[in-house]
């Protein structure tokens, strides 16, 4: 029976000719990462094994992102305790204030990650780097260290939903609103414990940041991992990140999917996630007057280069709508750059907008941009659920970076076609 | 592995955020994780939670970020079991991972009233109803799996020889 593309790659880290979906495997790792959050449970658990090293300092990273630069004591604590580690065990990939960037932007960008590889990371946004081609996904802070110590995790091999994509995106139409419109038809757990393969002749139009993007939210509909097939695109990002020598696996022709679901990118809109579960989708015909308190452009979802010349383009020559606080995010510091270099940040703050260090921050709630009671924010974050960006009482709404732009600017959940007179 | 305990009861897509919000992430500390469990979707949890009881839940149970504070907080609150319609899958590993008892039944998870008191044999597959009578059969669970919660987690399974 043929293998899916994801199959592939695990029957080969497993040393097994063939797997089928529900096997247990174990596989080896090309990458083991960990944050601020997950990375001090995992070195706590590390130290009960009572060994010295891990298992290559070349295949584990740690990136101070979450609640870095430190935003108080205890966080400050919790990044001391992942400096200390990984300068004792000599990792060498290690990205501290300075160097860091939100980690899923930045490993892709370091060369870090290449196809065929996989990856796992304490941190379920892991996914991302399925658009490389990779197999990668989000594990605990036990399986992080086990990682750590073996270079190796067991598996459960997934079966898969395919989406084949036709068609090109429109104007001011991104991958963020592509992936949201698919969690909007599958629903947050309709591809639980699966793998989600993104292939067919509408890739093409597709470039790394959107595919980044769209394989970042495969968690969001559940999915174990998110995964695109190679072509051109994939291989000259790898090469000019100066990344591993990618290996290709496709799919093969008699692969079973459990379902093979047509996505046409010229048909969708731009697309918002409604409080509080990213499924609760609505195109703009559906959107009545929303006030806005808060716009944030950035993540590990919407904080690169092409996001922000996004949302710049928009936000140029114009001005945010009083009492709208417009925070953005560069994901890395090349990125910022990068934007700095193109003269973005200069479009963002005569907009009134601020621009911040690379940070998680205001996404998972943590600084930087936190809700009060009663108050809505439009995001180019992957989570809304109950008091996710701060007081349990706020609410937030997911959508692509020209949304936030385009909400900044009116003060009111706004579509970019409306504001640029499409 | 048998487990006896009063069901507290919550819907669908309970997420990690709700289980421990991200600004409680700030420290590992296993009590204080627990002194914040649940706060967003129920603020009388911590203080109706006893040593023992049982969760169930709908679909989806644990969704969002691969924080393993959430089943420590859940563990570290006291109780025993979580029964579900269905689980999101690192939540699923790391509930397993740190050796806190899961088992998905949607029969049970449904059926099952707030309140009630619960018997739990998992190496039998059998949940039992006590306030009502009603039983519902459940996958047991596989020896390894069961090895890891006994042993308290995977890293002291390792570390005890169990799992090599």
């Amino acid at each position: 029976m043929g293998m899916t593309m994801t199959q592939k790659i695990l029957a080969a880290h497993a040393g097994l000719d063939e797997v089928k979906a529900g096997q247990l495997i174990l596989a080896d790792l090309d990458l083991v990462l960990g944050n601020d959050i997950t990375s001090p449970v995992a070195v706590k658990e590390f130290a009960k094994l009572g060994i010295d090293s891990v298992f290559d300092k070349n295949k584990v990273t740690m990136v101070m992102d979450h609640f870095a630069p430190n935003k108080d004591i205890k966080a400050a604590q919790q990044c001391k305790l992942c400096r200390d580690f990984c300068t004792e065990k000599d990792i060498t990939h290690f990205y501290d204030v300075g160097e860091m960037g939100i980690e899923h932007a930045l490993l892709p960008e370091k060369g870090l990650v290449s196809a065929g590889n996989v990856v796992i990371g304490a941190d379920s946004h892991t996914c991302t780097y399925g658009a490389l081609g990779a197999f990668s996904t989000g594990v605990g802070s036990t399986d992080m260290a086990c990682g750590m110590a073996s270079g190796k995790a067991w598996f459960k091999v997934p079966s898969a939903i395919k989406f084949d994509l036709k068609g090109s995106l429109r104007k001011y139409v991104s991958g963020k609103d592509v992936i949201l419109h698919i969690i909007g038809m599958t629903g947050v757990d309709g591809a639980l414990y699966r793998s989600m393969e993104f292939s067919g002749e509408g890739l093409s139009s597709l470039d790394m940041s959107d595919r980044l993007c769209i394989a970042n939210m495969a968690i969001e509909a559940g999915a174990k991992n998110g995964i695109f097939a190679v072509d051109d695109i994939t291989l000259d990002y790898i090469k000019e990140h100066g990344g591993a020598e990618p290996v290709i696996y496709e799919v093969d022709s008699d692969a079973v999917y459990d379902e093979v679901i047509e996505i046409d990118l010229s048909q969708i809109e731009p697309t918002v996630a409604f409080p509080h579960l990213p499924e609760n989708t609505r195109t703009f015909s559906d959107i009545p007057d929303i006030k806005i308190d808060q716009a944030v452009i950035g993540s590990c979802t919407n904080g690169r280069l092409e996001d922000l010349r996004a949302a710049a383009e928009i936000l140029r020559g114009r001005h945010v709508a009083k009492n709208v606080r417009t925070i953005v995010i560069p994901a890395t510091q090349q990125i910022y750059l990068d934007a700095m270099a193109e003269g973005l940040l200069k479009v963002f703050i005569e907009a009134g907008a601020v621009v911040s260090t690379p940070t998680c921050g205001p996404c998972l709630g943590g600084h930087m941009g936190i809700l009060a009671e009663g108050e809505r924010a439009v995001t180019t974050t992957n989570r809304n659920f109950v008091g996710r960006m701060g007081h349990p009482e706020s609410e937030v709404y997911l959508a692509s970076p020209a949304v936030a732009a385009a909400s900044a600017v009116t003060g009111k959940i706004s579509s970019p076609w409306e504001v640029m007179g499409i | 592995m048998k487990f006896t305990g009063n069901i507290i009861k919550y819907g669908d897509n309970v997420d990690t955020d709700v289980i421990i919000p991200a600004r409680y992430l700030n420290t590992s500390d296993h009590k204080e994780l627990a002194s914040h469990c649940m706060e967003d979707l129920d603020t009388t949890f911590v203080s109706r939670v006893k040593q023992g009881d049982i969760i169930t839940a709908g679909n989806n149970f644990g969704c969002g970020s691969s924080r393993e504070h959430a089943p420590i907080a859940i563990k570290a609150s006291g109780i025993s079991l979580v029964i579900a319609k269905s689980f999101a899958r690192i939540f699923y590993r790391n509930a397993i991972n740190i050796g806190l008892a899961i088992v998905e039944c949607p029969e049970a998870a449904e059926n099952i009233s707030e309140g009630d008191v619960v018997e739990a044999d998992l190496d039998n597959g059998i949940i039992r109803d006590i306030t009502t009578g009603r039983e519902f059969r459940t996958e047991p669970f596989p020896e390894f799996i069961q090895k890891i919660i006994e042993n308290g987690g995977l890293m002291q399974s390792v570390k005890n020889g169990v799992i090599k």
